[in-house]
């Protein structure tokens, strides 16, 4: 199910370390829109400014110049946040990293129940939430166990319900399936397909994994910091 | 959710070592403390339990324990025909260090002037007060002497008839107390050639004057014991305790013996102010140095021990950045860490140190006073030692759990 209003624009967004001699280009010019409930695959050898893009996108960092506006919402317009971005970061964007990154100390369901207490949801509410969707994505049974005790794969599904917990926009996900195999890793892309296509959650997925990509609905390429035209292959210009 | 408990609860072994480092540092600090609070009470346990309403000492002195003072024994009948006066009594105090069963043992001595005082204000935990004018002594436990213990004094055997407890001179040293004269006795204690060569000295100094030649009768005596001889003092005590008439003025008894040209009269109060000040004050304020010296050491370890924490959890900080954390629950998670190890140390300091330091060779006294301070330190060190690992967190970039 994909709805054709925009979830997502980027419009120009550049983003240069340092200045002067010490200057890094890590991306310029980069436009683009993601709708609800797309699955967008990014792809590009490293270096090509794929993470910048997603730190940016994520509200990591903030790009040079440019806009980005989510939803109807104007996020940044150059340098300076026009939101709080963690307050955003926090209700409406979902991240699943390369390694799980679940809190050591805390067992499944309390790494989901995290999410969600940290967005004013607490209590049984969060924990019934929590584990609906462990249970969804197929680790309920491991919901008591430490993050030590689960394999790669069951890690990145209490990751990606971490990521879902409180019902975001937007999912981004970098590189996600770089540490499991090939089974395991087109598990977790169909996941995130079935995720957007269920929730409507726009996904944005940074890969080298091309042999997941016919589950994409579509697919950008960054090169040198600049993103390709989506059909001649072309570097993209300014708009 | 509690995240600093989460966090505990997975790091429970780690957490209570430290925990119990933190207590040992502080029971040391609580002990320092105890140290001089035993000083305190050891310095004046007499003082205040003695009875005395005024301490007639040497004139010029700040005796009988800041320093010697020596007094005559017919101060006792002066001070008795003085208006407002109900008693006096004399007494002597000193230390001696000889060889019991093998071993050293050093006590202070106490001279009670029976049969007034026969130790009857004393905590006699075992046996009885002093029932003769002789013979008999009363010892703290300190000293490890039993009751019917016969103890080798000068050229007596002095028998223990009560056990004290806790009574310790400001030195430490375990009190005995005795009569005033069996007192008097050891402290004068002479060898009998001592005593044969000054009766031989005496009358040597007899025959080379002219009164000596004219009464040979006089050289005679000079060969006499000293007791014997009215030309020759009584043996001096320290001081003189007074105990002063119902509904008299302490003040008009005073100032009637400032006019004594040989004596100076200390008050309770005086008494405990010259023993603080003069002999406990340097150990204060070593004491208190070292108290200092640790709490910035304990708060140090802390610190440091509170920024391994953090730092070993930066990428789970990261994480919880990245994911839109309030710095509130990351600061909760730091504080809450910090709280509950100084806590806990301070809970471990206090069992702890209720039961090591009776074992210590010196009273340590931890009184709530002391104890409502040093949890206020501890909830202070806490605090500020919390700080560098809430200043490392704060600086924590989300964009970190990406790399």
């Amino acid at each position: 199910m994909t709805v054709d209003s925009p979830a997502i624009r980027a419009i120009n967004l550049s983003k240069i370390y340092g200045s002067g001699q010490a200057e890094v280009v890590a991306m310029k010019d980069v436009s683009f829109t993601m709708s609800n409930g797309e699955v967008v695959a990014l792809l590009g050898p490293s270096g090509a400014g794929k993470s910048t893009l997603l730190t940016i996108v994520g509200l990591v960092n903030s790009p040079t110049s440019g806009k980005l506006i989510i939803g109807e919402d104007l996020i940044t317009d150059g340098p300076i946040p026009k939101v709080n971005l963690r307050s955003y970061r926090r209700r409406f964007i979902g991240y699943v990293l390369q390694k799980a990154n679940l809190i050591p100390f805390l067992n499944a369901v309390e790494n989901v129940q995290l999410a969600l207490e940290i967005n004013d949801i607490s209590g049984k509410g969060a924990k019934l939430r929590a584990m609906q969707l462990l249970e969804s994505l197929d680790v309920g049974h491991r919901a008591d166990n430490l993050p030590h005790m689960l394999s790669g794969g069951e890690q990145q599904r209490v990751a990606v319900a971490r990521a879902l917990a409180n019902r975001p926009r937007l999912v981004l996900a970098d590189e996600p399936t770089a540490a499991l195999d090939s089974v395991r890793g087109r598990q977790v892309m169909q996941l995130f397909r079935d995720v957007a296509h269920k929730y409507g959650t726009t996904v944005l997925v940074t890969t080298h994994d091309h042999r997941s990509l016919d589950i994409f609905d579509r697919i950008l390429e960054m090169e040198d910091g600049r993103l390709k035209d989506e059909n001649s292959g072309n570097i993209l210009k300014a708009v | 959710m509690n995240l600093a408990l989460k966090d505990i609860r997975h790091n429970l072994s780690r957490f209570s070592l430290t925990a119990l480092g933190i207590g040992m540092l502080l029971m040391v600090v609580m002990g320092m403390g105890g140290i001089y609070q035993g000083l305190i009470q050891e310095a004046t346990l007499l003082v205040d339990n003695i009875g005395a309403d005024l301490w007639i000492v040497q004139h010029g002195t700040r005796g009988p324990f800041a320093e010697i003072s020596r007094i005559p024994r017919n101060i006792e009948d002066r001070l008795q025909a003085l208006s407002g006066i109900a008693g006096a009594r004399s007494f002597v105090t000193f230390a001696v260090q000889r060889e019991y069963n093998n071993n050293p043992l050093r006590m202070q001595v106490q001279g009670l002037s029976w049969p007034e005082d026969k130790g009857q204000w004393l905590p006699v935990v075992a046996g009885r007060n002093l029932g003769a004018a002789h013979f008999e002594m009363i010892a703290d436990q300190i000293l490890g002497l039993q009751l019917g213990d016969e103890v080798p004094l000068g050229k007596n055997h002095y028998k223990v008839v009560g056990i004290t407890k806790g009574m310790t001179s400001m030195s430490g040293d375990g009190l005995a107390f005795f009569s005033l004269l069996d007192a008097l006795e050891i402290q004068y204690d002479y060898s009998g050639e001592a005593i044969r060569l000054e009766r031989q000295a005496r009358q040597s100094r007899l025959t080379r004057q002219d009164i000596g030649w004219t009464q040979p009768s006089l050289v005679e005596r000079a060969g006499l014991p000293s007791s014997k001889l009215p030309a020759l003092p009584n043996p001096y005590v320290s001081a003189v305790l007074v105990r002063l008439a119902p509904g008299a003025s302490i003040e008009s008894v005073v100032a009637k013996l400032s006019g004594w040209a040989d004596v100076t009269a200390f008050t309770r109060r005086e008494q405990d102010e010259l023993l603080l000040r003069g002999v406990v004050d340097r150990a204060r304020r070593q004491l208190g140095l070292f108290k200092a010296l640790l709490i910035v050491i304990s708060a140090i370890i802390m610190a440091l021990i509170l920024y391994t924490l953090t730092l070993e959890k930066i990428h789970d900080i990261a994480m919880l950045k990245l994911i839109g954390a309030r710095n509130t629950v990351i600061l909760a998670l730091i504080l809450e860490q910090a709280l509950l190890l100084g806590f806990l140390g301070f809970v471990f300091a206090f069992y702890a140190g209720k039961w090591v330091f009776p074992m210590f060779p010196r009273k340590v006294v931890i009184n709530n006073d002391d104890l409502l301070s040093l949890a206020a330190i501890v909830l202070l060190i806490s605090v500020l030692s919390a700080g560098l690992g809430i200043w490392k967190a704060m600086k924590v970039e989300p964009n970190e759990v990406l790399s």
